[in-house]
């Protein structure tokens, strides 16, 4: 049966939704909002924040993190930036100038009312930031600094060195502490969330097990809020922390929360090349570099030959030999195209066998012009600490030769579904930051998830969730109730189970597999067959986990195997939905690229010049559409319910950068 | 390469630890010290033993998890690098690298190389934070803040909480924890207001926990992966000095 999925966007005009609905929203007075509890789960940027804001706003919340910290989440890792439509800069910025390259950056994917309520709140995070005493780069006259990115032809970028993402977490840090402080927040770091309770079709815990006991326990209350980062991971390889996982997201889904949108995933551009099997993970190198490094590729396979086998450097490389193929391809934007079109590119050169690095997989991005002309120190100030992490990594300096980078996978612009409200389709399951699929469409822009997930925590949430709260009697659900006891139940038989298992592999070497399976079939490009491929060798991987796979110790203490294997075990599952959906969705639109579904030099758009053969081809007819898909078993196909996106203010088109 | 490992084990909080021998093999140049871990971990698995445990997340030298005491140095022995972003190819084939956990009476260990710090968020509790609630911010631009001002507040603020510079210290002092903090604060406008209250009450809270003082050896400020000054420490001393004066003319 379809789901039903009502998007609750309120009525009226685009630049008026979000005020009306603030002013329509239910409120709970001071006396009672102290009776509602509210779990958030994550303490990231979107976490943190509601976290914070909720306890500031009255409401009792209990915090819960994987990390020994909650300053430790993986929003700390976002180097550049956090964009808002301020146009200090006097450049022609506006909300609605925001919206639209947000908008057009999504391929033209995600909803209008929500993009125009993140240009709108953008405003307000950064005020909030600096008055917490987040440092963010300042000119010589005291007030803000900027810079650009990615799809942006407007200076709208604000940053604290390569460490915007740290800054802003410590921010948010701080805020939670200051409520910990008052006991407004009960926060439990090193605790994972095992399962999502409902009762009577509505969220009302969770089940957590404490990491360094052991000890599987429940938490009841008002409300959930899911706040647990994206699923770039499924790929093993990602830019992100180790411990970032789909567990919680993947849980509440198994427990009816829709998931919209899994294929579409960010593949960054700028990352360091993989330089053996033993690696670990993939390190980001900001894509605030591309503001003043360019990008290329010998003209030749034979120069580029020669340079992976050492006998030329890339200083030998005449000017004429050099293809800067972004500034060739995309004149207007140059290298600060948006990332799924850099990656493609560069995907593309590779293929053609012009790749750089040993492996064939990588590309320069090169400063040299740029020192040329603003001279070493200023590059050192704007970029120092990414050359220094790039130096600590590869052993070469960039200030003498280029970076070599290549694509990984980065950012997930699909999560569990949520309507205006950011309330997923199981009432009083509240979803925010990567974790839901609202903002981004198809492809994120640079600098735009800080201001999501802030804009969610901050300013959303605190104000969309009495309208959920408002229709409960709070505390009306205790960790009492069968259903906890029986979730437990199930939770601890999944863990006692995977421990019994005592094969022959290691959990890594079961997400590694996995990761490479899907990284050939539904990383870059995707095709039927080898989407196909992917669905017919996961079960079988699945299969081999829960008969071969080797955890260690016991479930009573700290395992971090088993803590690895419970993710390993979700990964297994989610990806199969992830293939279903990238197999499903018959187009090519921003990180979701289809070798099936490209221009063609007979099509009449590459004749009259708006577009050139091998880019995206949407089927706007036919997937102007969020896919939402529910859990069927294990296994077993989801189905698929569509929400159809409508677009009053913008006109759909061909997506250009040229 | 080939290494010899001799590392720290510890069942739980309470267990004693001891020193393990292993043997590293054929590791690659390129690997992380983390990834050697994880080739070694591999490996002990495979034997049916159980892995080293240590703390990592980001793997990318940010968030501060990682945490050993490798050949007697936190975070091993290159300067403004993290655990995690040092590379095996500052070691010699044939080495022996003597792995521990970050000891001191605040940090204690949890298993092999995990140890508890939650008492440096304790520390921030008691006073690291500007009071200001959401929503009720100004303009951004509307306080200008001296360019070097906001630089000397960048500066501190880029401590990342690993802990390391309480590792290093003879007394095991979390001096440039807290006094980074402070100062990224206490150099702000936005800060001012509640300065007083928020060193008293993160001193009081830093001694509580059990740190101990500071003797001004810069131990942690060698040892430090963001290089934050010891500048700091002095300028907490000062705003101490000046918080405590406040506070008895009051």
């Amino acid at each position: 049966m379809p789901l039903n999925l009502h998007s609750a966007i309120p009525s009226g005009p685009l630049n008026q939704k979000w005020t009306r609905h603030k002013m329509e929203s239910k409120l709970i007075n001071p006396a009672n909002k102290r009776k509602f509890s509210v779990i958030v789960v994550g303490s990231g940027l979107a976490g943190g924040a509601a976290a914070a804001t909720l306890s500031e706003l009255g409401y009792k919340v209990k915090c819960f993190c994987y990390q020994d910290s909650p300053r430790r989440a993986h929003s700390i890792a976002a180097q550049g930036g956090i964009n808002a439509a301020k146009n200090y800069q006097n450049d022609g910025d506006s909300v609605f100038r925001l919206f639209y390259d947000t908008i057009k950056g999504g391929d033209f994917r995600s909803r209008e009312a929500n993009v125009h309520r993140l240009a709108e709140v953008s405003l307000n995070i950064i005020d909030q930031c600096v008055a917490q005493g987040v440092p963010f780069a300042r000119e010589y006259g005291g007030l803000l600094d900027n810079r650009s990115f990615g799809g942006a032809q407007v200076k709208r970028t604000f940053y604290a060195r390569g460490q915007t993402g740290q800054q802003l977490l410590l921010g948010c840090y701080q805020a939670l502490a200051k409520e910990i402080a008052t006991g407004g927040v009960q926060m439990y770091p090193r605790t994972e969330m095992l399962d999502l309770v409902v009762v009577d079709d509505h969220a009302k815990g969770i089940i957590v097990r404490n990491l360094v006991t052991g000890e599987v326990s429940s938490h009841a209350a008002d409300a959930v809020v899911l706040a647990t980062g994206g699923y770039g991971n499924v790929f093993y390889l990602s830019t992100n922390a180790k411990g970032c996982n789909v567990m919680a997201a993947f849980r509440a889904h198994k427990r009816g929360a829709a998931f919209a949108n899994p294929c579409y995933t960010q593949i960054h551009p700028t990352c360091i090349p993989v330089s053996g099997n033993y690696q670990s993970k993939l390190t980001l190198m900001s894509e605030s570099l591309r503001n003043d490094g360019r990008i290329w590729v010998p003209t030749s396979q034979e120069l580029a030959e020669r340079i992976r086998a050492g006998e030329l450097r890339a200083g030998d490389i005449a000017e004429d030999n050099r293809d800067y193929y972004l500034e060739r391809k995309y004149p207007s934007f140059g290298n600060l195209s948006p990332r799924d079109i850099a990656s493609r590119s560069a995907k593309e050169v590779c293929d053609e066998g012009r790749g750089v690095a040993p492996t064939g997989l990588g590309v320069f991005l090169d400063f040299r012009d740029a020192i040329q002309r603003d001279g070493h120190d200023a590059i050192s100030a704007r970029y120092g600490n990414l050359f220094q992490m790039y130096e600590k990594i590869k052993g070469e300096n960039p200030y003498q030769t280029p970076m070599q980078i290549f694509p990984a996978v980065h950012y997930t612009m699909g999560g569990l579904w949520v309507d205006y409200n950011l309330m997923s389709n199981v009432p009083g399951l509240h979803v925010a930051g990567e974790a839901n699929f609202s903002d981004h469409g198809a492809n994120r822009l640079g600098a735009s998830a800080l201001m999501q997930g802030l804009a969610d925590g901050y300013f959303v949430l605190p104000a969309t969730i009495a309208n959920y709260l408002a229709t409960q009697t709070p505390g009306s659900v205790t960790a009492a109730h069968p259903e906890f006891k029986r979730c437990e139940n199930e939770v601890n038989d999944r863990v006692r189970s995977m421990l019994q298992i005592r094969g022959d592999r290691s959990v890594d070497s079961f997400h590694r597999e996995l990761g490479l399976l899907l990284w050939d079939g539904c990383g870059m490009e995707r095709s039927k067959e080898g989407l196909q491929d992917a669905l017919d060798r996961i079960p079988e991987i699945r299969d081999e986990f829960w008969r071969n796979v080797r955890i260690p110790g016991s479930g009573e203490h700290l395992n971090q195997e088993l803590e690895k294997a419970g993710r390993v075990a979700d990964y297994l599952e989610f990806a199969e939905l992830l293939c279903h959906d990238a197999l499903n969705r018959e187009e090519s639109c921003g990180g979701h690229f289809r070798l099936e579904h490209q221009f063609s030099a007979n099509d009449p758009e590459v004749k009259n010049g708006v577009t050139q053969p091998g880019e995206a081809k949407r089927h706007d007819h036919k997937f102007c559409h969020v896919s939402a898909w529910e859990h069927t078993a294990a296994g077993k196909k989801p189905t698929l319910t569509k929400e159809s996106l409508e677009f009053e203010n913008v006109e759909l088109s061909i997506r250009s950068y040229r | 390469m080939n290494l010899t490992l001799k590392v720290w084990r510890q069942e739980n909080r309470k267990a004693s630890g001891r020193m393990e021998t292993y043997h590293a093999k054929d590791i690659p140049q390129e690997a992380s010290f983390l990834e050697m871990l994880d080739i070694v971990n591999e490996r002990i698995i495979s034997d049916g033993g159980d892995p080293i445990h240590f703390d990592h997340d980001c793997r990318e030298g940010i968030c501060g998890m990682c945490s050993l005491t490798i050949n007697g140095i936190p975070h091993g022995p290159k300067r403004a690098t993290t655990t995690c972003q040092l590379h095996m190819r500052h070691f010699q084939d044939g080495e022996t690298i003597w792995i521990e956990p970050f000891h001191a009476k605040a940090f204690p260990v949890l298993k092999d190389l995990i140890v508890d710090r939650t008492a440096f968020d304790r520390v921030i509790e008691a006073g690291g934070f500007i009071s200001v609630r959401a929503g009720s911010a100004v303009d951004a631009n509307a306080i200008p803040i001296p360019k070097q001002d906001a630089d000397l507040a960048f500066e501190a603020a880029a401590c990342i909480g690993c802990g390391a510079c309480v590792a290093a210290c003879k007394n095991a002092s979390a001096m440039l924890f807290v006094s980074a903090k402070a100062s990224h604060l206490n150099h702000l406008p936005q800060g001012e207001p509640e300065k007083t209250r928020r060193v008293l009450s993160m001193v009081a809270r830093m001694d509580s926990e059990g740190f101990g003082n500071c003797t001004n050896q810069y131990e942690c400020v060698a040892v430090c992966p963001k290089s934050i000054p010891a500048d700091n420490i002095a300028k907490l001393n000062r705003d101490y000095a000046l918080a405590t004066m406040k506070e008895a003319l009051l």
